[in-house]
């Protein structure tokens, strides 16, 4: 299974935990097994339409991902706030 | 004691005081987030706010105290897989038995049965909404305004912005457009008759005589006596019939406060002049109401939902903020203003209880 880096608020809602291993063939995927594990998780990354929300970046091997991005069982997934959405 | 719970941009805000001197800030919440809307729920208490995260998306919160632990509530989204996702709430506003609504962009509208722990689409309207041509004001596809009917909890009016007014007698079931009368002098002439294109600013009900209501209007400030079917227009004798927020004194249905902008093309007060201006008598006459409140150099935006009031009367209370994060208030219905804050993050909205 990947290993999921989350930061922020997020962590919080999903055990307090800075990584963990989450199954999904695609970032999609491994969003929606997120919210299954931690059901405080859902709607704080993707909206209601499965797209991620426009400020969060999800990287997969430190390149940048999108709902269809393929996840390999190694790979590491890190879920972060886009430094676009603070504004002032 | 009043409470004042102020949304900014930076944080819900927790006044408390008396009228006529500085109000104490009782504890800041949401530290760095945008509070889109916070309220006092008169049936249980508790204290329940709007947050609009610009990475995490709008959330409802409520709390026993607004000093205290925050819980996020259920079912505050869109019916899932569908093209949509939900930008906003704006408003939430109590209902007559007990429940409370909530109203948001994309033009929808929640309703609560539990203090706001969960809360349910209204599907009635969200149909409409889904295969109406429905399009959005400055701010956004925002139903900004909930207006419940005093004593008969299935009646409800709303007002979206900018697909004008619609009501219900049947608790959301069904609904049905309220606009005869409004007039968008921002369409060209040929689109009048046929539009729905409505830019409510903001609407209210007056609580001792339910059929008469008042919006302020995108252009405009209107009166309804038949529970908002038919509208007329009482924006004369204003500086400008332009402006966001509205309030009445619930003990006079012939009262309404207002507080003009310059225009669309320059939201800020008239002149660097900063006035409230009051009707008793349905809109036939203003009177300004400005004595205490910045008289020069003072070019304020106040928002929609920025204006609210507590108690009735000669004793009625009347406090709105500005985005430039002053809040002022009055204890005498307008007769008189005080400072209560200054130096806040830009207020977006303001609610008063006692």
């Amino acid at each position: 299974m990947a290993v999921v880096c989350l930061h922020g608020p997020l962590r919080n809602l999903a055990g307090a935990r800075a990584e963990q291993e989450v199954a999904g063939a695609t970032v999609h995927e491994l969003l929606c097994a997120l919210e299954d594990l931690h059901p405080a998780v859902a709607g704080w990354i993707l909206d209601e339409r499965g797209a991620i929300r426009r400020h969060i970046n999800v990287f997969v091997n430190g390149e940048r991902g999108r709902e269809r991005t393929v996840v390999g069982t190694a790979d590491r997934v890190e879920i972060l706030p886009a430094i676009t959405g603070g504004g002032t | 004691m009043t409470e004042l719970l102020l949304g900014t941009k930076k944080g819900l805000f927790a006044l408390e005081g008396e009228p006529g001197s500085a109000f104490e800030l009782r504890c800041r919440a949401f530290a760095g987030e945008p509070i889109d809307f916070a309220v006092r729920d008169p049936a249980s208490g508790r204290a329940i706010a709007t947050s609009t995260s610009p990475f995490y998306g709008p959330k409802i919160w409520f709390a026993e105290d607004p000093a205290g632990e925050w819980t996020q509530a259920e079912g505050v989204a869109l019916p899932e897989g569908g093209d949509r996702a939900l930008e906003r709430i704006w408003v939430i506003v109590p209902g007559d038995d007990g429940n409370l609504y909530a109203g948001g962009d994309p033009g929808v509208l929640f309703e609560s049965r539990d203090a706001g722990a969960t809360w349910e689409l209204n599907g009635a309207l969200w149909e409409h909404r889904v295969n109406e041509d429905w399009q959005p004001g400055g701010g956004g596809l925002c139903l900004h305004s909930i207006a419940p009917w005093p004593g008969e909890p299935d009646k409800l009016a709303v007002a979206v912005s900018a697909a004008g007014v619609w009501l219900t007698e049947d608790h959301g079931a069904t609904w049905s457009r309220g606009n005869r009368g409004i007039v968008p002098r921002y369409l060209p002439e040929e689109a009048l008759e046929d539009t729905f294109q409505l830019c409510v600013h903001r609407m209210e009900r007056a609580s001792r005589d339910p059929e008469r209501m008042f919006i302020q209007f995108h252009g405009g400030v209107y009166r309804s006596d038949d529970a908002g079917q038919n509208w007329t227009a009482i924006g004369e004798g204003l500086p400008s019939d332009f402006g966001f927020p509205l309030a009445l004194d619930p003990s006079d249905p012939d009262s309404a406060y207002v507080i003009p902008l310059t225009g669309d093309f320059d939201r800020v007060t008239p002149e660097g002049h900063v006035r409230v201006y009051e009707t008793r008598d349905g809109g036939a006459t203003w009177t300004p109401r400005g004595d205490g409140l910045p008289s020069a150099q003072a070019y304020l935006t106040v928002l929609r939902r920025a204006f609210d009031r507590a108690g009735e009367g000669s004793s009625l209370q009347l406090y709105f903020g500005a985005t430039s994060g002053d809040v002022f208030g009055s204890g005498d219905a307008g007769a008189s203003w005080f400072t209560a804050a200054t130096r806040l993050p830009p207020v977006f909205s303001v609610t008063a209880s006692e």
